[in-house]
């Protein structure tokens, strides 16, 4: 495959609503795996989303999706499925109909979209008797699923979805989480909006970050971890002796903070240099006087990133 | 060199994946047709397409035509074509069906589902009108055969004549040409209004202003207008009087081939920009 053909660009990209901004000079290449876009209400992710399946147009700049443009819609939406935010669906018709009946605008036969539609339901694990009721009684967490089959019935190569675990209950969004991990094995594009951060964060493979309609940063979320130099990392330190550990770190300048894990067999350390903590580190363990067992960063996840780069203002979307 | 640009527009166009659109729009078509005429919200349409067969059908039952002709039933059944049908139950059940196809399903928030599919918006919105079109010609068609039917069928066997071999047949067949051309260029306006404005009745009943005023515009003027081309091919003439005066439209006389041509051209028209505005629509249901 093409590398160019297999990423999903933005290039220069600005989107204004009249007056108001949407997203301003954004310039963006995801490469296949799961992308999540974090940033608080209005900061324009749904933009980003819309621009990227051409639900709306970009006032400047230009998108390109596997080198595919929306306004060939016959080629790119074979290619790209959108679970978008609305939750309002067709008048009058079950769940196992509208799917077929999204099935059917692809030209394929009507046994193939009957079974691509019974293996949708069964992806989402909607049951049988649920699928054959009318989506007007659904419930939220029902709607949900219904959205996402109908957006990977047809075994997109990009799927873009729009606050996915809105609604769903703690095992539906688990399944969710799941088959996104499953699809993002694939190989597939999996762009992912989401305010539940705690989850999305384990299967991202990557973070844009997004704030008042500009880009401030994206990449993998260590690295964008790394690149925030200014606010302290913090480490999780699992260890016989956490005390010493404590008091032997902070005899350097660089390390700000300490606090016992709750269990007493840890301790949280935040420093300002991670890589020279790493090599004082190092010398403590090959010192002999603390068995150190394991280490891990505290603070390398989708929410504490967000909370250095973007605050707590207008809370988290 | 004309010649060349001719030959790579033919060598495009047979590029394009015609039968997968036909199919598309086959598929789409049935889906339409399915949500326009057999849903709650079309009650109202089919009540504007029935109500004079309902009202003719209760003459029938307790008149029994005492002291009329079918001279008279023509005149009146003309009438009803005339100032019923093409001036307010076409223009108006048009208007329901036409207006809702890509309006309503914005306001349902559903359209998205639409541009989300791997078809081409021209194809989508093209479809639709062929929809709209099909559903709107079933049910006033019935509707006015059924008019026809019950006018006649109070005479006996004279009246049976008149339908199958006297002038009667050429009279519905143009009644249903006239309500064929009346849904297609009601429908194709309306279609071109929804996606102009987020609530299209104050553009509607501009249209009926401009129907209504267009006798008394020049001729120019008088060839934008859909009832200016459907007056020339009603085959009986109803003397306007009254009230009804103002809503007949006096044009200047016009060949039937030219009244359909010109009424034809002017939905193609309309249809190209309104595929136009549809290849530049925007998803915000949020203003919308």
């Amino acid at each position: 495959m093409n590398p160019v053909n297999d990423t999903i660009r933005f290039e220069n990209v600005s989107k204004f609503y009249g007056e108001v901004l949407g997203v301003n000079r954004v310039t963006l290449s995801l490469s296949p795996g799961i992308t999540t876009l974090v940033g608080p209400n209005g900061s324009g992710k749904t933009t980003l989303m819309n621009l990227m399946t051409g639900l709306v147009q970009p006032s400047r700049g230009t998108i390109s999706v596997l080198g595919l443009s929306p306004s060939n819609a016959t080629e790119f939406f074979c290619n790209v499925g959108y679970c978008a935010q609305f939750d309002s669906f067709p008048r009058g018709l079950s769940g196992f109909q509208f799917v077929l009946d999204s099935l059917m605008l692809f030209g394929m036969s009507e046994e193939d979209a009957y079974h691509l539609t019974t293996e949708s339901l069964e992806r989402v694990q909607l049951s049988d008797e649920a699928a054959h009721r009318k989506i007007a009684g659904y419930s939220k967490g029902m709607r949900q699923k219904i959205r996402l089959a109908q957006a990977v019935a047809h075994h997109p190569r990009v799927l873009v979805l729009d606050e996915p675990l809105n609604g769903l209950d703690p095992m539906a969004r688990a399944e969710s989480l799941a088959l996104f991990q499953e699809l993002g094995r694939q190989g597939m594009h999996v762009i992912i909006s989401s305010h539940i951060l705690d989850e999305v964060d384990r299967i991202s493979d990557r973070v844009v970050l997004i704030t008042g309609g500009y880009l401030i940063a994206q990449g993998n979320i260590h690295d964008v971890r790394q690149e925030v130099r200014d606010k302290p990392m913090q480490v999780l330190i699992r260890c016989d002796r956490p005390d010493l550990l404590a008091s032997k770190m902070f005899a350097v300048n660089h390390c700000v903070e300490a606090r016992l894990h709750a269990d007493g067999n840890g301790v949280f350390l935040r420093t300002g240099d991670i890589d020279e903590f790493y090599r004082l580190l190092n010398e403590i363990a090959v010192e002999g006087l603390v068995k150190i067992e394991a280490v891990a960063p505290a603070d390398d996840n989708a929410n504490a990133i967000y909370q250095y780069l973007i605050g707590s203002d207008g809370g988290v979307s | 060199m004309m010649q060349q640009s001719v030959g790579s527009a033919i060598g495009i166009l047979r590029q394009q994946p015609w039968s997968l659109w036909w199919i598309q729009a086959r598929r789409m078509t049935r889906i339409e047709i399915r949500r326009n005429l057999f849903t709650k919200r079309a009650w109202w349409i089919y009540f504007l397409a029935f109500i004079p067969a309902v009202i003719i059908l209760i003459h029938l039952v307790i008149d029994s035509h005492p002291g009329f002709s079918m001279g008279d039933d023509t005149e009146v059944l003309a009438g009803v074509m005339q100032f019923y049908y093409v001036r307010l139950g076409i223009f108006f059940g048009c208007l329901g069906i036409f207006s809702r196809l890509i309006r309503g399903e914005m306001i349902e928030r559903s359209l998205h589902y639409y541009l989300l599919s791997p078809v081409r918006r021209e194809v989508i919105l093209l479809s639709k009108f062929f929809a709209g079109a099909v559903s709107s010609v079933v049910l006033f068609g019935a509707a006015i055969i059924a008019d026809f039917v019950l006018m006649y069928a109070g005479y006996g066997a004279a009246g049976w004549d008149f339908m199958l071999h006297g002038p009667g047949l050429g009279q519905i067949e143009a009644y249903l040409l006239i309500m064929v051309l009346a849904c297609l260029g009601y429908g194709s306006i309306f279609l071109l209004l929804s996606l102009m404005f987020r609530n299209p009745m104050p553009g509607a009943m501009l249209l009926l202003g401009w129907e209504a005023i267009n006798p008394v515009m020049p001729s120019l003027l008088q060839k934008f207008s859909v009832a200016s081309y459907l007056r020339h091919l009603m085959p009986v003439s109803v003397p306007a009087e009254g009230i009804f005066a103002l809503l007949t439209v006096e044009t200047e006389p016009v060949a039937a081939w030219v009244a359909v041509l010109g009424l034809l051209a002017l939905i193609v028209v309309v249809l190209t920009y309104t595929c136009y505005r549809m290849r530049r629509l925007e998803i915000r249901y949020t203003t919308d």
